[in-house]
């Protein structure tokens, strides 16, 4: 049983929208705060572009990743749309399970990305570029994953037609994750 | 969840059929007064720890190398846990959770006039996460090695280097305790802001809020929006200790002082954090208790939204000796000396409220007043170390300890009677003894200032802090200092000072126990004649809080007015 105090909007925002927003800010700032660090370090040492460092990064991964985010991000969409404008669960569940695989898919091509450049002994600890590469984008997987999770339990209760307001809520918290890959990518990546 | 709930309930069957009421209701509560207690009575326990570790430490200053009563003989690895959790237990294990999350929890939902938090069971699971950091971190002290002993801001190189603290795995155990904590106050933070901006009764603007709301509110913001980049570089310091990663190590190319840094971000505005409840607190009760309104409440709001912005942009103070450019300390003394204006605003304005009051020296007013007073002192000393040149001679002696001590004491300990004296009837439906009240508050009081005012003499004549023993150091054990008494008898006088206060503490809990049962002793659901919702409800309030919930109709501090007979008008009436 939901408290009177959850149907209230004295804000005019409904309650779990507001508190998405607010797990955003909060976000924000510990992404904010790694990369931050990270920039001004890599500001401080223009060494970092080079082979061993920046320049041993696959940029073609890399991209290939953004795409299969954007793409489930794309789904997140479509799953919106069907929650609010066709009232579909089904649908709805079928297009988040749609972004699950994309999440599942990043995941892998990480997991081969990480496994390659630690077989060549491009470890945690090589130098601080990697230091730093496995930390930022090991909190944005973790994100990831709190993300799949999430969306399952989102899917199964908009399957049977319920909470179908919830499947905003993951998309607005999903495209997040998103866009601090899209930060990522260029800043790990591209910046050679 | 609630799949969860059921099997939780099924597994109990098997067990005793009292314990699952008990359990259901004191420990699985997802209601936001009993999250309260708990959050309360886990940050009174938690105090319990933080002030026998003061003792101790206390006792060694006192008389180097004697066996100190209930503990032995203290080693100097042992000393430097001790003032290591005693710093980090007092702040975020006890003003934390007291100030902030307690108070919070039990005032939000009743001030707006709602029946709870809107997420009950986020609210519930935050503080799980937090009775899980309270555990790592008393368990910390038992490991290998001990407590993390690099003190409780644990700068890098010697909190990231098992050879340098000699506790590997007691500082990693810290600060996975202190990021669990952070992740706790982060759910119950949004929950506090997402209630209080959502859920408040018909009627209620948001200039009819109580400040007590207001400033808890605030406080959430302040510490979501800076506790982050310390996230990360809690992250970053476990790996430098668990995975030999460089981030704050020079050797490797890492620089120290952006954990400085990352820490300060967070670390000054802390400070605000747990300030601003006590003076919501204190708003509360000064109002309530000279029969006034608030002096110029919208004057106060944005003063505390200029603190609020302004607290972001004096962090690096903490860092003049560091080594940081001489043109930023010019910078950080500036914005430093420029928040103690907000502040001493506030000071002005809860003077004008008080200004042809009519006074009642009650024990919740008198921790109210003297959580003015008593902070001024910090406020006025903290300029001398916000400029950077007097900090350069002031930095790490006992000029600082004194310093901040004369803001967080007024904070954790002032403000958290203050609050816990005025809604204690509310609490628990009992009033406590005044005699006993005003005896244990002036006993407080007076042992508190003994034991930190020769702290600032000390401090000035060079004594510096996190000092085992200052039995090896001629110019420290000079003698004839003040008023006659040598630098050691300043350190003996502190210490008695501090076992008197100690004892004083009693009072309160006699106070507690014996007016908890006694009928003569009950409160009405308005004892004070105050305006503000939570006296609508019953004493103590039952589930849902309101019999019917409120509808608003004015401002929460209409006292004295003078189209009325009463010299109060509960926001509840209609005229």
């Amino acid at each position: 049983m939901r408290p009177v105090a959850t149907t209230r909007s004295a804000s005019g925002m409904t309650t779990g929208r507001l508190a998405v927003w607010w797990v955003i800010v909060s976000e924000i700032v510990i992404f904010g705060g790694v990369l931050g660090s990270y920039i001004m370090h890599r500001l401080a040492n223009e060494g970092w572009a080079n082979v061993g460092f920046a320049g041993s990064t696959n940029a073609w991964i890399g991209l290939t990743n953004t795409f299969v985010l954007l793409t489930s991000s794309l789904f997140a969409v479509l799953a919106h749309y069907a929650a609010e404008h066709e009232q579909d669960g089904k649908k709805a569940a079928n297009y988040l399970y749609l972004t699950f695989g994309g999440g599942a898919t990043f995941l892998c091509i990480k997991a081969f990305e990480w496994t390659t450049e630690i077989n060549h002994g491009l470890t945690i600890t090589a130098n601080n570029f990697w230091s730093f590469y496995y930390v930022a984008a090991g909190i944005h997987a973790s994100h990831v994953i709190a993300g799949m999770i999430i969306m399952l339990f989102v899917a199964h209760t908009a399957k049977q037609g319920k909470e179908l307001h919830r499947v905003e809520l993951i998309g607005v918290y999903w495209h997040f994750v998103d866009l601090v890959w899209i930060f990522l990518f260029p800043l790990l990546y591209i910046a050679k | 969840m609630a799949t969860a709930e059921v099997t939780h309930d099924s597994h109990d069957d098997h067990g005793h059929h009292e314990d699952e009421g008990f359990i259901k209701k004191y420990l699985w509560s997802t209601d936001h007064k009993m999250i309260a207690m708990q959050y309360l009575v886990t940050g009174i326990a938690m105090a319990i720890i933080g002030g026998f570790f003061a003792y101790v430490f206390r006792m060694q200053l006192a008389f180097p190398g004697v066996e100190v009563p209930l503990f032995g003989i203290v080693s100097p690895a042992q000393y430097n846990s001790l003032v290591t959790n005693h710093g980090t237990i007092m702040i975020f294990w006890v003003a934390m959770p007291v100030l902030i999350a307690a108070f919070g929890n039990f005032l939000i939902p009743l001030m707006i006039g709602c029946d709870d938090m809107v997420f009950p069971k986020i609210n519930r699971l935050s503080y799980q996460i937090f009775l899980l950091s309270a555990i790592v971190l008393v368990g910390s002290f038992f490991v290998e090695g001990g407590g993390f002993g690099g003190a409780w801001t644990a700068y890098p190189p010697l909190s990231a280097v098992s050879e340098y603290n000699l506790t590997p795995m007691g500082a990693t155990l810290w600060v996975v305790a202190v990021a669990l904590e952070f992740i706790a106050f982060l759910l119950g933070g949004i929950n506090f802001i997402t209630t209080a901006m959502n859920s408040r009764a018909p009627g209620m603007r948001l200039y009819d809020i109580p400040m007590t709301v207001w400033m808890i509110v605030v406080a959430s913001i302040l510490f979501m929006a800076s506790v982050g980049p310390l996230i990360a570089g809690a992250i970053m310091l476990i790996f430098d200790q668990t995975l030999n990663t460089g981030f704050f190590d020079p050797n490797k190319g890492g620089d120290p002082v952006l954990w400085q840094h990352l820490f300060w971000f967070f670390g000054h505005p802390e400070v605000y954090v747990v300030l601003l409840p006590a003076l919501g607190f204190t708003a509360d009760i000064i109002t309530t208790f000279s029969r006034k309104p608030l002096f110029a409440y919208r004057t106060v709001l944005y003063t505390v939204f200029g603190t609020g912005i302004l607290s972001f942009t004096v962090w690096a103070h903490h860092q003049f000796i560091s080594g940081i450019d001489p043109r930023m300390a010019h910078i950080f003394t500036i914005t430093t000396l420029l928040i103690s204006v907000p502040i001493a605003e506030m000071m002005f304005v809860y003077i004008a409220t008080l200004y042809k009051g009519s006074i009642t020296l009650t024990t919740p007013m008198l921790w109210g007043l003297a959580f003015i007073g008593e902070f001024l002192i910090g406020g006025v000393t903290g300029i001398f170390l916000g400029a950077s040149g007097p900090d350069i001679f002031f930095h790490d002696t006992y000029f600082v300890l004194a310093h901040f001590h004369y803001t967080f004491f007024p904070i954790a300990i002032i403000g958290s009677f203050a609050g816990l004296t005025y809604w204690w009837p509310k609490m628990t439906g009992k009033m406590m003894n005044e005699t006993l009240g005003k005896i244990h508050f002036w006993g407080t009081i007076i042992s508190f200032n003994v034991i930190f005012l020769p702290l600032f003499v000390l401090g000035q004549l060079g004594q510096h802090r996190r000092i085992y023993s200052y039995e090896g150091f001629g110019e420290l054990m000079r003698e004839d200092v003040l008023l006659g008494m040598g630098m050691q008898d300043l350190r003996v006088l502190a210490t008695v000072a501090l076992l008197i206060m100690i004892g004083f503490q009693v009072v309160f809990f006699l106070n507690v126990f014996l007016t908890l049962r006694k009928k003569a002793y009950d409160a009405g659901p308005n004892p004070y004649n105050a305006n503000t919702l939570e006296w609508l409800a019953p004493s103590p309030p039952g589930h849902g809080n309101f019999a019917e919930l409120p509808t608003v109709y004015r401002g929460a501090y209409e006292f004295s007015h003078p189209d009325r007979e009463l010299d109060y008008w509960p926001q509840w009436e209609k005229d």
